[in-house]
């Protein structure tokens, strides 16, 4: 009979060295173990400084996208698959467009008021559809905010089709770009450390078995809220963000892109990682904006990575570059 | 209105039957639904009008060629993410994106773009005139709800479907190749949702944004009835087809997309499971 062969992977020396205490004790492992953690964060804030003007603005967009794509990932790491990450984000962009446009509230007030307050209004909104598991939730998630977007479209309230424009800007490029990266690094280490302490350990176990989580005397329901509170009120300050980024808000706050961005970057860059979706993010951003003559098509081609990725690399590029960085491959 | 409503009930039945179907067996939901039916509509157009074809012949291979294209969906992408629900949501969901937005970025738009009814005319029904074609669309819809009633009750393979939606491991013991099924489950409800295109759509034009509507109207009548009950569907789509004539008859037609909204969220909120969804209940909603 013919054998198989197979590949066989090893975990690289100092791997294991560097997986216990000592491995303060030689600056290469030091360095070893350092390295994929502050190389990501030195290349951004390099980035910030360096490219030109234009790409900046585009930079700006990308980091506002990765807090959406690292919510997103928060999210479905909870088992709630949300398909229309764009209420959310609307949801905060109406909230502060709204506060500022009819009360004028400075953006100092608004922002803040539209991450709280727009994580407390997602959460209700999706609070009939957090009783439903797996698909059935992803369904529902799709549903609101279409219809959401019809009902404004309908009744005419906050602006109806036009939306509200005026509203007041924010201080500068470099405050824009100082803000969004504060907020993505935050975003980022907040949840890495919110999902391993222990309240995250739960937040985990609603995706691997709810039942469980149920069985063990803890509220579910009111679990997958705070859930939703948390991962919506990201994506609301992102909706406030880009509000009075753009001085305006309309019904393309629902838009389907912004929906689509955030799964295709988790799925591009590895779902339930937190750092794949932001190198995930970082690689389609650009790539979007460098493709913005395309118009819609542009959503063609995130699908079609979408599908490309989910078939050939379902685990995603970061875990993908994780293990060639901790492992060695040989065929035996 | 009350013919309407009705006429309005099996629009909605037809659009639906094809999702439940293939999620009542094959566990798959099928998110490029939507843009399966818009792609039937507009390949019907392109062999009745580009190439000039008889309407049947079109018709059929229409229906034929997005049918094939479920059946591909599943066998070269589905089968690979079979129990990982995550993945099979955003590749229908991403495949249904990439046909829509395919179709929008090659313009396909405007009046031009629609199909002619298969009987001109209308003719009166106790009082309000009705054409010709929305009878058809009822009698078609009637009919085709039969047949698939006596396929799946009485024929092998209509059991085997059966099976397969029970237990597909005990559905594999006794010889059934539940992949074989959930690919004819999936070509079959393609087929389905192309052919309602076809009856449907000679009311107005092919239009891309259709293909988003009919996937949120066909997710609405599925929720509230509870997928994978046939009847459920029926109900639920005569639920909601009134509840829509009702709205746009007297409060407002723009209106009449968000009460399928309203009307699933209170079912929701007053009984998770659908109205007639009792198989697996617990599996699926908590």
């Amino acid at each position: 009979m013919k054998e198989k062969r197979r590949r066989e992977r090893i975990d690289r020396p100092i791997k294991a060295v560097t997986d216990d205490i000592y491995c303060i004790s030689s600056f290469r492992e030091i360095v070893y173990l350092m390295l994929p953690r502050a190389l990501p964060i030195l290349l951004l804030l390099l980035a910030v400084f360096f490219v030109p003007l234009y790409w900046k603005k585009v930079l700006v967009i990308t980091f506002i996208m990765a807090i959406m794509a690292i919510s997103w990932d928060f999210l479905a790491s909870c088992g709630l698959i949300s398909l229309g990450q764009a209420l959310f984000f609307a949801v905060g962009a109406y909230i502060s467009g709204g506060l500022n446009h009819y009360l004028g509230l400075p953006i100092y007030v608004t922002v803040p008021m539209a991450t709280l307050m727009g994580g407390a209004i997602s959460a209700i909104l999706i609070l009939p559809a957090l009783r439903l598991r797996g698909m059935y939730f992803s369904m529902v998630t799709l549903i609101i905010p279409l219809m959401l977007m019809r009902i404004i479209e309908a009744t005419k309230i906050m602006g109806g089709t036009e939306g509200m424009s005026g509203l007041s800007s924010l201080p500068g490029l470099p405050f824009s770009i100082a803000v969004s990266v504060l907020a993505l690094f935050a975003a980022l280490f907040g949840l890495r450390r919110l999902l391993s302490s222990d309240n995250g350990m739960i937040f985990l176990a609603l995706k691997d078995n709810d039942r469980a989580v149920e069985a063990s005397g803890l509220n579910t329901l009111w679990l997958k809220v705070k859930a939703i509170y948390i991962g919506s009120a990201l994506c609301a300050f992102c909706g406030a963000f880009m509000t009075h980024y753009y001085m305006s808000v309309g019904l393309s706050a629902f838009a389907l892109d912004l929906s689509i961005f955030p799964i295709a970057s988790c799925v591009l860059g590895g779902v339930g990682t937190l750092a794949g979706p932001l190198l995930g993010a970082v690689i389609l951003g650009p790539l979007s904006e460098a493709l913005r003559s395309l118009g819609t098509f542009r959503i063609v081609i995130y699908s079609a990575l979408l599908v490309i990725f989910i078939a050939g690399l379902p685990e995603g590029i970061f875990p993908f570059l994780k293990r060639k960085y901790e492992q060695t491959e040989r065929w035996v | 209105m009350l013919v309407y409503g009705f006429i309005n009930s099996i629009i909605l039945a037809l659009i639906a039957l094809g999702f439940s179907m293939t999620f009542g067996i094959s566990r798959v939901a099928n998110f490029a639904h939507g843009s399966l039916y818009v792609l039937g509509g507009l390949l019907t157009w392109f062999f009745l009008i580009k190439a000039g074809l008889p309407y049947v012949i079109s018709v059929i291979a229409a229906v034929m060629i997005v049918g094939v294209l479920g059946a591909a969906m599943y066998r070269f992408l589905l089968v690979r993410l079979r129990g990982l629900e995550l993945a099979e949501v955003i590749s229908t969901f991403a495949l249904g994106l990439i046909i829509l937005e395919l179709m929008r970025s090659m313009g396909i738009m405007g009046f031009q773009y629609r199909l002619p009814p298969f009987v001109p005319g209308s003719v009166s029904i106790m009082g309000t005139y009705v054409g010709i074609q929305r009878l058809i669309i009822v009698g078609a819809g009637l009919f085709l709800m039969g047949i698939i009633y006596l396929f799946v009750h009485h024929t092998r393979l209509g059991l085997a479907f059966r099976g397969v939606a029970q237990d597909d491991h005990t559905a594999l013991t006794v010889g059934i190749n539940p992949d074989r099924i959930s690919m004819l489950s999936l070509m079959v409800g393609s087929m389905l949702v192309s052919l309602s295109a076809v009856l449907i759509l000679p009311l107005g034009t092919i239009s891309v944004d259709d293909g988003y509507d009919i996937l949120l109207k066909s997710l609405a009548v599925c929720i509230i009835g509870g997928l994978e009950s046939t009847f459920g569907v029926l109900a639920a789509a005569f639920i909601l087809g009134y509840a829509e004539v009702l709205t746009s008859m007297y409060i407002s037609s723009s209106l009449s997309m968000v009460v399928p909204l309203l009307c699933m969220l209170v079912i929701l909120l007053i009984k998770p499971s659908g109205l007639f969804g009792k198989h697996k209940e617990l599996e699926e909603r908590i």
